[in-house]
């Protein structure tokens, strides 16, 4: 088979990291071969954060090139413009329509794009939008966007719920289990 | 079984299975992660140490003792270190020696973009140079093995692509760890000059020895396919290459980069037709095959900056194109790190700022200060660095010019080699003024121990240095601790400190936000009816506050509620709610 290649982008401290250390635990189960690409360090202080995830028979290099990204699941809006060009012609775009203002916004130096999910729905691409944080709000904490956002990139793949569920059991921390199982429910179900 | 791990943790997993007694290091993205992991073997003793070139020396304790022992570190670590890796290069070792060393092409999280192969090539030791976890954990037995097969130091040169990329590793068994017996030789292990003359014919001879062996040894490999266009890569271009390129090339991936196998190059040179050499940063394996009389494609092709990638390949051997893609049809603002919510060293930037004053800095989270709106950072050079330049102003400028400066540096940049700058301010009579920011952590590179916590690497308890203690037995008479988010009391003391005609310390003491201790409760607000609009609180750069249609705004998902706007804001705008 060849490479599904997921792309995480968002801002540092969403928790793009534990959602692709997930992912790939999900694709190694799977029985995959696996690589993920994570960033630490300065750049990963509440700056522009890009994880990759790439599962298949064999995968090479760990990172995703432009045009190759068969999903990019964005954690915020101007994070999924920014890199829309990673997607491939045909690919899916995930989106939580959460908008963080990045420091030359907040300053007056730079102005956040209006309406993004609508400019990049009208350049024909798939595209879904969910307000994740609301979803993680309902489960119980606000800080499982992440996983909500999981369950719907778990829709959007070909491996089995079931695997998904091991993997967050694997991966949370039991005392907030609960709130990121729910959270993952909402994201699945809708 | 087969485990996912990130490269970092996969070379922690070699050393362990290749029975390392001792780890010691300092952090630095990219290399952390190692000795975090080995922290979590018991039958290991792994350490923080104050800097690179104190853990080497204790590594080479170890193995001159007979023990196997790593050190790692990121690329400008290895400059720390490398006054002893060129004589224990020298002296060789009894116990596997192996030093890991992570460049950081791209610049991910550094302030240059070094190619440490050349510190493997002047120090004469031998380099290996995986290209994904498994080779991580394989590269690194193979490392101890050859150290001791060649009584050498072996270095083993990760990059960010490698040490923070996951993939599958075999999980085996850890070998037999007794020491090796420890014998007298002081014409092996005591470099001076009589002895070191010997030393150098060994080391050249085994240089020699390990070319000829790196001509058949397995870590370096040969893979035909289409021998139209022939590949020499090494490391994580060997990935690149091969997902641009699958069958239609073929590969000499080089495991060994120190020393180079002249044979094996010349006879894959001599079955394919075009040769590309495809290495990022300098063209280390390009000079070597060059002299070799070897016509190739290198660097005329590729840059000598930053991180390459397999669309790059396409582009430059296949003559492909970039995919039509689907582009913003504006430019999207760009998202520069910033400090954190909460961050302690906003308070001293924005004091800094304010002050106008010249600021020497350092390698930390506080170099984030640097950026807009608090831009306070004059010069940044090099770990510990910031204390020196000051002391340089002062005597190359003048006092008045000095009057205006200051150091500003972490807690465990400090004790890394600030305290040696401090030590040369009070010896040649200066007067400058240092600001420890002294956060209870090394926070840059994840929330290390260091020797000012009082905790080890393992979480024990241990003596903590008194930095207030340090400053005073090196000479310093003026010391004041102080909390910054006491940001009035705090500008006060800075303007002091510059004015007097003597060196003084200033410690600037509240942990880092992001420390579990550290709870903050209820979230900052804006009482509409109080706020003048002054701006003032968007001055802080904290990314929670903002204005939204011509109003301060907090964002409360993101506020922790630390209070320094509320301390700031002149008329009282900023409240705190939900305590």
């Amino acid at each position: 088979m060849s490479t599904t290649s997921i792309m995480i982008v968002g801002v540092g401290g969403q928790g793009t990291l534990l959602t692709s250390r997930i992912l790939g635990r999900v694709a190694q189960d799977s029985g995959y071969d696996v690589k993920v690409s994570e960033v630490h360090g300065m750049s990963q202080r509440g700056g522009s954060v890009v994880t990759y995830v790439k599962y298949g028979e064999s995968v090479f290099s760990p990172i995703i090139d432009k045009g190759c990204a068969d999903i990019i699941l964005a954690f915020e809006e101007l994070e999924a413009y920014r890199y829309l060009e990673y997607l491939k012609p045909g690919g899916k775009m995930i989106c939580n329509t959460q908008n963080i203002n990045p420091m030359p916004v907040i300053l007056g130096m730079g102005t956040y794009p209006q309406n993004i999910s609508d400019k990049i729905k009208e350049k024909g691409i798939d595209f879904f939008g969910l307000n994740a944080l609301r979803l993680a709000q309902e489960a119980g904490n606000a800080k499982a966007a992440n996983v909500a956002l999981i369950g719907v990139l778990a829709k959007n793949t070909a491996i089995p719920k079931s695997e998904w569920l091991d993997a967050i059991n694997a991966t949370v921390p039991s005392k907030l289990l609960d709130v990121n199982i729910r959270a993952f429910e909402a994201g699945y179900g809708i | 079984m087969k485990k996912l791990m990130l490269g970092n943790e996969a070379v922690a997993r070699g050393a362990y299975e290749a029975g390392v007694r001792l780890v010691s290091s300092y952090p630095g993205t990219p290399s952390t992660e190692i000795t975090e992991e080995i922290a979590k073997y018991d039958d290991v003793f792994s350490e923080w140490a104050p800097n690179e070139k104190v853990a080497l020396e204790v590594s080479i304790g170890a193995s001159i003792g007979g023990a196997r022992a790593m050190s790692c570190m990121k690329h400008v670590g290895l400059n720390v270190a490398a006054d002893p890796l060129y004589t224990v290069s020298y002296t060789g070792v009894n116990g596997g020696l192996v030093i890991c060393v992570a460049d950081d092409q791209g610049m991910h999280s550094s302030q240059n973009e070094q190619d440490s192969r050349n510190h493997a090539k002047a120090a004469k030791v031998i380099m290996l140079e995986p290209s994904d976890s498994e080779e991580c954990k394989e590269y690194t037995k193979a490392a101890f093995d050859l150290s001791e097969k060649f009584d050498t130091p072996v270095l083993v040169r990760l990059c960010t692509r490698v040490s923070h990329s996951q993939s599958l590793v075999q999980i085996g068994d850890r070998a037999d760890d007794t020491p090796k017996s420890y014998t007298k030789d002081a014409g092996k292990y005591v470099m001076m000059p009589a002895m070191a003359k010997k030393r150098h014919t060994v080391v050249e001879k085994r240089m020699a020895e390990a070319a000829q062996f790196a001509e058949t040894s397995s870590l370096n490999t040969i893979e035909y396919n289409n021998r139209d266009i022939g590949i020499i890569c090494a490391g994580i271009t060997y990935q690149y290459a091969k997902e641009a390129l699958g069958e239609n090339a073929s590969y000499l991936k080089l495991g060994i980069v120190n020393p180079l196998p002249s044979e094996l190059i010349l006879k894959f040179a001599s079955k394919v037709k075009k040769i590309y050499v495809i290495e990022e940063l300098d063209p280390f394996i390009e000079t070597h095959c060059r002299l070799l009389g070897i016509d190739l494609i290198g660097k005329k092709a590729f840059t000598l900056e930053g991180e390459y990638t397999a669309q790059m390949i396409r582009e430059t051997v296949l003559g492909e194109g970039v995919p039509k893609t689907a582009a913003p049809d504006e430019p999207t603002p760009g998202r520069p790190p910033v400090m954190c919510v909460g961050c302690p060293h906003r308070a001293v930037h924005y004091v800094l700022n304010k002050l106008k004053l010249l600021v020497n800095g350092d390698i930390g989270c506080y170099t984030l200060g640097a950026l807009a709106p608090l831009q306070s950072i004059d010069a940044c050079v090099c770990m510990g660095a910031s204390i020196g330049m000051s002391h340089g102003m002062e005597k190359g400028i003048g006092r008045e010019f000095s009057k205006k400066t200051v150091s500003i540096l972490g807690d465990s940049t400090f004790i890394h080699s600030g305290i040696t700058g401090l030590i040369d301010i009070v010896y040649n009579k200066g007067a400058s003024t240092v600001i420890i920011l002294d956060n209870s952590i090394t926070g840059m590179t994840g929330h290390q121990e260091n020797p000012t916590t009082g905790k080890t690497i393992k979480g024990e308890i241990t003596k903590q240095v008194d930095l207030e203690l340090l400053c005073r037995a090196v000479g310093v008479d003026r010391i004041v601790i102080a909390d910054p988010f006491d940001i009035d009391n705090f500008e006060r003391i800075v303007r002091e400190e510059t004015e007097t005609e003597e060196p003084s310390v200033i410690i600037a003491q509240r942990p880092c936000a992001l420390l579990k201790s550290v709870h903050y409760t209820g979230k900052a607000q804006v009482n509409a009816d109080k706020c003048k609009n002054c701006k003032m609180c968007l001055k802080l750069g904290c990314p929670a506050i903002s204005l939204k249609n011509s109003q301060i705004v907090v964002d409360e998902t993101q506020c922790n509620g630390c209070g320094l706007c509320i301390n700031l804001c002149k008329f009282g705008a900023l409240e705190k709610v939900g305590e």
